[in-house]
């Protein structure tokens, strides 16, 4: 009965699992992270279908009552066997091994895009909406520094257009995460992170945080809207028209702790505002103000991708924790 | 398997048949002395977090001091001095323990212990310096990790004094004893141990703190 | 409380009245029903006398054998505590959606999955897999006792104390509400101004001291206390699984211990090691916490591979396939699992480099695990498998387990986790490891000792309608949350919009009442068996016909184990004594040398206790005098020279021979 319910579990499961989110995403990043996961989890099984097919197999055929089955009392060693009980799941980790090396690097978060889809370059001209992104208690800031433009848990980018994401915090951890645009990355106070995604198809999607963050945690969601270049435009008049201004003074009430928060346009957005944040200077008297030349947790050994020069850290090249230094 | 029947138990002439138990009184081996080294080693991993945290954090200056200018090394070089000795001369005490001397031995210790006191002393005083002028622990990360990996230091000293006044009082009363000379073993690892570790912290935080 | 305001926050701190829950609803019910209990449990035991029996034969034992069994008691008390959380949980997912915000608001929510974690990780699979190792491996070695018996019984009773740090911030103020490993700056005193926080900080410091000091002790005894003959190579499975996992824990919890110490020194005295100003760093925190805590995934597994070694070759009657390959596996999968910390958080922005280096160690974990399983399959051919209770375990782990391995290497591929991670995928896939593993494991452990534990089987009908309602269960409550991390639903969310989900929430929830099933038949099992305890009586001391040395002496095992301490000369060495038709000696009996109870560990343990509650509500003059006494107390018992005796030949010889009689009445 239970291999049944399995069975019926699996199979709706795998019917319900096409039309999921990570499984038809929007995004070329996410597209080809589906794929990768696909492809691991069949590599894989290549093992692990003829190892629970043999457990059952065995188990059965060898159980006690079972007399005509050969029995070996003293049998406990073969070197034959052995090594390929080592071997093929050497073999599958080598394979994988190579395609997480590879895919790794390419689908690196900060690396800068080279193609909008399958098959589609990014064009030569094209140039990156740069969305500036603040997580805070509890709700999304999105500061869109070209347009001079600020929205709360609302988003917008045009379709086929590359996105850079900068992304910081204010007080705790947060994981801004898009499923249907691309992976998740961490927002951290004092340090900024980045994404490099593009969205293909127009449509609504959910994005949120993917990483506990205190009580409003449950209701820090925002839609990101993915739209023509047009309607984007729109978009952004349409902060720029009913938006109010986003001050420091606005900026620190709205830092404030807040849950399930509305969406809320801003049609200005006082200059040095994110960097201010990033830095935590937004009140420059605080105590945590802090003026770091590197801000960034990624490996200063990919210091030339990422936007500040990290001098003089060669000690802590390829280490997963930064070594920010002060003035 | 089947090789075993044939195998002979390592003590047993060859013509003998297997042996399944001991027919003597069988005493294992006393592992005081490596529970406490292992011990030790996990002491010392308390000690690699705190210097890790040293690593990433001691040029955290956030404005405030920086080591160059609230360390001093002549302090420090005495300080240093002192420890150094207190390892010899609880050697010293070892090496009477081992001729079953009892008072030299405690004589050896009484330094041991007064020289451990004048370290932890200038320690105390080099801490209230600091916090006198403004660099607490508080003052930044650079500071936290700093007052945390030494003054961890100096608890342990404090607790090897403490033990080794103990000791001292337990060696009195019921003399050189094998359970005592297991203990001022102990002891004698725990003291150099913390020898080692502040040739770790003088070279890696005062040494290359100050120096350029 | 008291009149004089300033004497109140010397004696009390920062504990008022208001921090009792007495406006939550829950909780108090929670109180009553645990309180009832405390004073229906405690009643009894006053009023049949039993108060002198728990100290002297119990409490203050340095038997390892009653102290095994002891971690087992608390680590099943735990379980119920901590699936209590998990079906509140599944409760308030399945019923949380649009506008019904469910039955929790998120600060009791918060508190629940926190403590869920901790409580299962530190307070049931560590005591349980401490509790089977103690009782276990001394017998497996031939041993006596463990190098050092009072030190314990400290340790267990330190175990214990951290678990009622834990279990009083139910009724006492409040958990943390930050995740079980307490992510700062989330847990720092900005963020987390109240007690919650220093409740986990001191339950797990505390508890802690215990784990490390158990960790030495058993890492001495398997060194320096093996039966003479039982060479490095010819030690059973589970003692190898039981070296390997005390290796991991003395090298890994005192990271823990220092990180928590650097998370209390921030919240206490204002340092800045994790905060976000002045120089502080907090993913120094996150670093050193997973240093510890991948270690601690393997620290619980280990000892269950080792369980299911023995289990799959007893029960097939065969010695396990591939001996050496599987210390060797052991050994492997030891030395790595402090090389791939970094994959629980690939999205913190490290490099692509650094990202595939611990992806890729990460999965070469999955070599050595694999060839472990595959040494159980053909262990289990052309053997004569029996489906007693504990083998149906390890044959159900085997199927779950590589499912959760499969769902495990996937995550570690970082692209692939930049999606998953963080989602219920995540906790569908450490619960398919943890449940699938180390809990059938010590399941199979439980049911395949619990007759040399206490001379008679558990009763095998309700171990069965345990062990369905618990996979069945197990399906049920995980695989869902496999779906639902594919449709990009995250973890630890206390209300959804999308009411799509539901669905699947409530297939879970329906998992988690199948669960409950499962321990409810747990407990019918162990009062059944208790009950009907003569017909399960198991007379031999080997009711399944094993093969370690454990199965050679009588169940349970008399205080001293072994009459005679065993040469050994191979590693299925009771096997082999069979195989050479090995008479027990019946004369010639010694006097045995044996450790004397002591009071000391549940007095210290005691104090460690009030310390910890004190430094939590900053009762600073408690505190102070607590420490001071703990001190004391701890010098005081270094006074005691006299902590053994000789057990005379006579009582031996009594014990002996009430043994062979019984053989003989039951030939």
């Amino acid at each position: 009965m239970k291999g049944f319910r399995g069975l019926l579990i699996t199979a709706t499961g795998l019917l319900a699992g096409c039309q999921t989110v990570l499984m038809s995403p929007s995004g070329d990043l996410a597209l080809q992270q589906r794929n990768l996961i696909i492809t691991s989890t069949v590599l894989m099984l290549l093992i692990i279908v003829p190892v629970i097919a043999l457990t059952l197999l065995f188990a059965w055929h060898y159980r006690a009552s079972n007399k005509k089955a050969t029995y070996d009392p003293e049998w406990d060693h073969s070197t034959v066997l052995e090594l390929l009980i080592w071997s093929a799941p050497l073999l599958i980790i080598i394979a994988l091994g190579a395609i997480t090396w590879v895919s790794t690097h390419k689908l690196d978060p900060y690396r800068p895009l080279d193609r909008l889809a399958a098959g589609r370059p990014v064009p030569a001209e094209a140039k990156p909406l740069t969305v500036n992104v603040v997580a805070l208690d509890w709700k999304w800031l999105f500061i869109y520094p070209e347009q001079g433009i600020a929205t709360v848990n609302e988003m917008a980018a045009p379709v086929d257009r590359p996105i850079r994401f900068k992304i910081t915090a204010t007080s705790v951890m947060n994981s801004f995460f898009i499923p249907a645009l691309a992976g998740q990355i961490y927002a951290m106070p004092g340090m900024e992170t980045q994404l490099q995604a593009v969205i293909n198809a127009p449509g609504e999607f959910q994005g949120f945080s993917a990483n506990y963050s205190g009580n409003g945690f449950s209701g820090m969601h925002f839609v990101f809207h993915g739209v023509s270049e047009a309607e984007f435009a729109q978009w952004v008049q349409k902060a720029r028209s009913s938006g109010g201004d986003l001050s420091r003074d606005a900026y620190v009430k709205l830092a404030q702790p807040s849950e399930n928060v509305p969406v809320t346009y801003y049609a200005t957005v006082e200059p040095g505002l994110y960097r201010a944040i990033l830095t935590r200077c937004v009140d420059p008297e605080s105590r945590s103000c802090m003026t770091r030349v590197d801000l960034s947790p990624h490996e200063s050994a990919d210091a030339s991708r990422t936007m500040h020069v990290n001098a003089g850290s060669a000690g802590m090249a390829d280490s997963p924790m930064p070594q920010p230094h002060s003035d | 398997m089947s090789d075993i029947a044939t195998t002979m138990p390592a003590d047993g002439g060859p013509a003998q048949p297997l042996v399944f138990h001991e027919a003597q009184d069988h005493h294992p081996e006393n592992g005081t002395l490596l529970g406490f080294w292992i011990y030790l080693m996990s002491d010392c991993l308390v000690f690699a977090c705190l210097f890790a945290a040293y690593g990433v954090l001691g040029r955290e200056y956030a404005g405030g001091p920086t080591g160059k200018e609230v360390l001093e090394l002549p302090t420090v070089a005495l300080n240093t001095t002192l420890l150094l000795l207190s390892s010899i001369t609880y050697g010293f005490a070892v090496l009477e323990m081992q001729r079953d001397r009892r008072n030299p031995m405690l004589v050896w210790l009484i330094i041991t212990g007064l020289l451990g006191a004048g370290f932890l002393t200038i320690e105390l005083r080099e801490f209230a310096h600091l916090i006198s002028i403004g660099a607490g622990p508080q003052r930044s990360a650079f500071l936290s990790s700093f007052f945390t990996l030494v003054g961890t230091h100096g608890l342990h000293v404090t607790c090897g004094i403490l033990w080794l006044i103990v000791l001292m009082i337990q060696v009195l009363k019921k003399g050189l004893i094998p359970a005592n000379k297991r203990r001022l073993m102990c002891l004698s690892m725990f003291w150099h141990f913390l020898d080692v570790v502040w040739v770790g912290v003088f070279s890696f935080v005062y040494l290359m703190g100050v120096l350029p | 409380m008291l009149a004089h305001p300033d004497l109140a926050k010397l004696i009390f701190g920062r504990l008022t009245l208001e921090e009792l829950p007495l406006h939550v609803p829950i909780v108090l019910g929670t109180f009553a029903v645990v309180a009832l209990g405390a004073i229906v449990v405690l009643g009894a035991i006053t009023y049949f006398k039993l108060w002198g029996y728990l100290w002297h034969e119990w409490f203050t034992s340095i038997d390892h054998k009653k102290i095994g069994i002891m971690y087992m008691i608390l680590g099943f008390v735990m379980l119920l505590r901590g699936f209590a959380d998990a079906i509140m949980m599944r409760a308030q997912q399945a019923i949380s959606f649009g506008d019904n915000m469910g039955y929790l608001p998120p600060e009791h929510y918060d508190q629940i999955f926190t403590a869920h974690g901790v409580i299962m990780i530190f307070f049931v699979a560590m005591p349980m897999v401490t509790g089977l190792m103690n009782f276990v491996m001394p017998l497996q070695i031939g041993a006596r006792d463990v190098a050092f018996p009072f030190l314990n019984n400290f340790s267990f009773w330190m175990t214990v104390a951290g678990a009622m740090l834990v279990m009083a911030s139910l009724f006492i103020g409040e958990f943390a509400r930050t995740g079980w490993l307490a992510y700062p700056p989330l847990s720092d005193i900005v963020s987390s101004p109240d007690a919650g926080v220093d409740y986990y900080i001191w339950a797990l410091q505390i508890a802690g001291v215990g784990t490390l000091l158990s960790g030495i002790n058993l890492l001495v005894t398997i060194v320096k206390m093996r039966a003479p003959g039982m060479t490095l190579m010819k030690m059973p499975v589970f003692t190898w699984t039981a070296l390997c996992t005390n290796v991991l824990i003395v090298a890994a919890f005192p990271v823990l211990t220092a990180v928590l110490a650097l998370l209390a020194m921030d919240r206490y005295v204002g340092t800045n090691f994790f905060t976000t100003e002045l120089g502080g760093n907090a993913m120094m925190y996150v670093n050193l916490i997973w240093i510890w805590g991948h270690p601690e995934v393997y620290i619980l597994v280990l000892p269950a591979f080792g369980i299911f070694s023995e289990v799959t070759a007893t029960f097939s009657r065969k010695p396990l396939f591939g001996y050496t390959s599987m210390v060797y596996a052991t050994v492997v999968i030891t030395v790595l699992s402090y090389l791939v910390w970094l994959h629980h958080f690939f999205t913190m922005g490290s490099g692509a480099s650094v990202n595939s280096f611990f992806g890729i160690t990460t999965m070469i974990i999955s070599i050595p695990t694999g060839a472990k399983i595959f040494n159980w399959l053909f262990t289990m051919y052309r053997g004569r498998v029996e489906f007693e209770v504990p083998m149906l375990w390890t044959v159900a782990f085997m199927v779950t387990f590589v499912i959760g391995g499969m769902t495990g290497v996937l995550l570690a591929v970082p692209p692939a986790d930049f999606s998953l991670h963080n989602s219920l995928f995540l906790i569908a896939h450490f619960h398919n490891v943890i449940i699938g593993g180390v809990l059938f494991g010590l399941f199979a452990g439980i049911t395949y000792w619990f007759p040399k534990a206490f001379g008679f089987r558990l009763d095998p009908f309700w171990g069965k309608c345990a062990f369905w309602f618990w996979v069945v269960g197990f399906y049920f409550a995980f695989m869902p949350l496999y779906m639902l991390g594919l449709m990009g639903v995250t973890r630890r969310l206390s209300h959804f919009e999308d009411p799509t989900l539901q669905i699947w929430f409530l297939l879970a929830a329906f998992g988690a009442f199948l669960i409950l099933l499962g321990i409810g038949c747990m407990i019918t099992q162990f009062v059944v068996s208790f009950r009907r305890r003569e017909a399960l009586r198991d007379v031999t001391g080997d009711p399944w016909n094993g093969r370690t040395l454990e199965w050679s002496t009588s169940s349970p095992p008399p205080p001293y184990n072994f009459a005679f301490t065993p040469r050994v000369h191979d590693h299925d060495a009771w096997w082999m004594m069979k195989k050479h038709h090995y008479q027990r000696p019946l004369s010639g009996f010694l006097p045995i040398h044996m450790p004397l109870n002591t009071g000391a560990g549940i007095m210290l343990a005691g104090l460690s206790f009030v310390f910890g509650f004190a430094m939590i509500w900053y009762m600073w003059l408690i505190a102070a005098v607590s420490f001071a006494l703990l001190l004391l107390v701890a010098i005081a018992h270094t006074f005691n020279y006299h902590r053994d005796y000789y057990l005379s030949a006579d009582e031996v010889n009594r014990v002996e021979a009430s043994r062979t009689e019984l053989l003989a009445r039951h030939v």
